[in-house]
Order: C-alpha cells, then structure tokens, then sequence
C-alpha cells in the first residue's frame, strides 16, 4: 500500500522518474506505452460492457442489472488506475536496470471477468426460465 | 537510385508506427464506449442529469482524442521518440476512469 502511495506521489512529478538511473532505448519505452495502451483498452471494453449490460438486458432486475453493470465500470476504473501504475513500474525498473515488476494483477482481474460471465449466464437463463 | 540518404533511418521493427496505431485503437475504443453512454442516455427519454453525464462522456473523448493527437505527432516528428510522460500517462488514464464515473451516473 505504501508503495502504491509512493508511485501515486510519482505519476505527478515525471521529472523525478526520468533522474533515476539512464535512458533505456526508446523501443522499449515505446513497448511499455503499447502495453499500458492495451491495458487501456481493456478498461474501455470493461466500461462498455457496463453500458451493454445495462442498455441489452432491458429484462433484469433492477437490482441485477445495475449490480452487474457497476462490476463492469468499477473493474474498469480498476484496470486504468493500474494501467498507468504498472506503466509507471516499468519505466522506473527499465531506468534502474532492474527486473520488470511481476504482478497478480492479470490473473485476479481474469477470475473477475470469469465470475461476472458465469453470473450474466445463470441470471439470463434464470430470467428467461422465471 | 533510391535517395535513402535523404531520409531519416527507418526503424525496421516500425515501432512508432506500431504505437501510433495503439493510440488509434485505444480511441476506437473509447469512441465505441461513448456512443454506449450516448445510447443509454437517449434510451427511455433523456433526462437533465442524463444530458450533462453525456455531455461529460463526449468531452472525455474528445480529451481522449486531443492526447491521442498530441502523442502521436511527437512519434511521427521526432527522429528518435521521446518516451510518454508521466503527465500524458495519468491524464490518458484519467479518461476512462471519469467515463466510468459517468456511466455509474447515467445506470443508477
């Protein structure tokens, strides 16, 4: 938690980022940016299907409905506040020379999008059947 | 015969031509969600509220679009590209988190 609140401080002061160690070749700093980009566009998608599930399941329960959809939107606040975090691990580990920082983040965010598409299956046919 | 002295080396990996199209797929992105917002808020007549959240979604795309803008002519102009700043990196960031905070507005 400390750490995440020492890269927030950094988001906000780029300068500090680029003193620490060297320059990397800019491949890779364009590599990162690709990457932080996908990540990007995987919160969008997640954002959309917030949309999507409350505009294409007009037959839910209210309380369904909007529980689903603000899964979906808070999963992709998550994904973006992390896109840039981790953007901001790499730059700073490809500066120090350092590994690049692992992260669980992948694997819990999958089990998440796993769980919220089994429950949108079971209520759609719950919904149908009932 | 092929005046290549002329131009600048050309990276062979196509880097900044690779992020360049990253940026354009992320808008495409961020242009699908907004047209989202814009049907949820027109669906079942729009209401006051609705309008400004959906106001706010189209701007946030648009701020989205400017940075697009702005990253991809430094790839395209500089011999060698500068790596994204911190500051870019946040407010590109920023845009889907309060497109997010919008949506929340315009469901509950």
């Amino acid at each position: 938690m400390i750490e995440f609140v020492r890269n927030v401080r950094l988001w906000f002061a780029p300068e500090q980022v680029r003193q620490e160690g060297s320059t990397p070749d800019y491949r890779f700093s364009l590599a990162n940016e690709r990457t932080f980009l996908a990540w990007l566009r995987t919160a969008l998608a997640l954002i959309g299907g917030g949309f999507a599930v409350d505009q294409f399941l007009p037959d839910l329960r209210w309380g369904w409905r909007v529980g689903l959809a603000l899964a979906l939107l808070a999963a992709g606040v998550l994904c973006s506040l992390r896109a840039v975090n981790h953007w901001i691990r790499c730059e700073r580990a490809m500066r120090r020379g350092e590994d690049l920082p692992a992260s669980r983040f992948p694997a819990l965010l999958s089990i998440v999008v796993a769980v919220v598409a089994v429950a949108m299956v079971v209520v759609v046919l719950l919904g149908w059947a009932g | 015969m092929s005046g290549g002295t002329a131009l600048p080396e050309r990276d062979p990996g196509l880097q900044p031509e690779r992020t360049r199209l990253a940026w354009r797929r992320t808008t495409l992105s961020g242009t699908v969600a907004a047209v989202l917002g814009v049907k949820t808020t027109l669906h079942g007549g729009p209401t006051a509220a609705g309008i400004v959240a959906c106001a706010l979604c189209c701007g946030l795309w648009l701020a989205f679009l400017l940075l697009a803008h702005i990253r991809i002519r430094s790839l395209t102009l500089a011999q060698t590209p500068a790596p994204l700043t911190a500051r870019h990196a946040v407010l590109a960031a920023l845009c889907p988190v309060a497109t997010a905070v919008c949506a929340a507005a315009l469901i509950v």
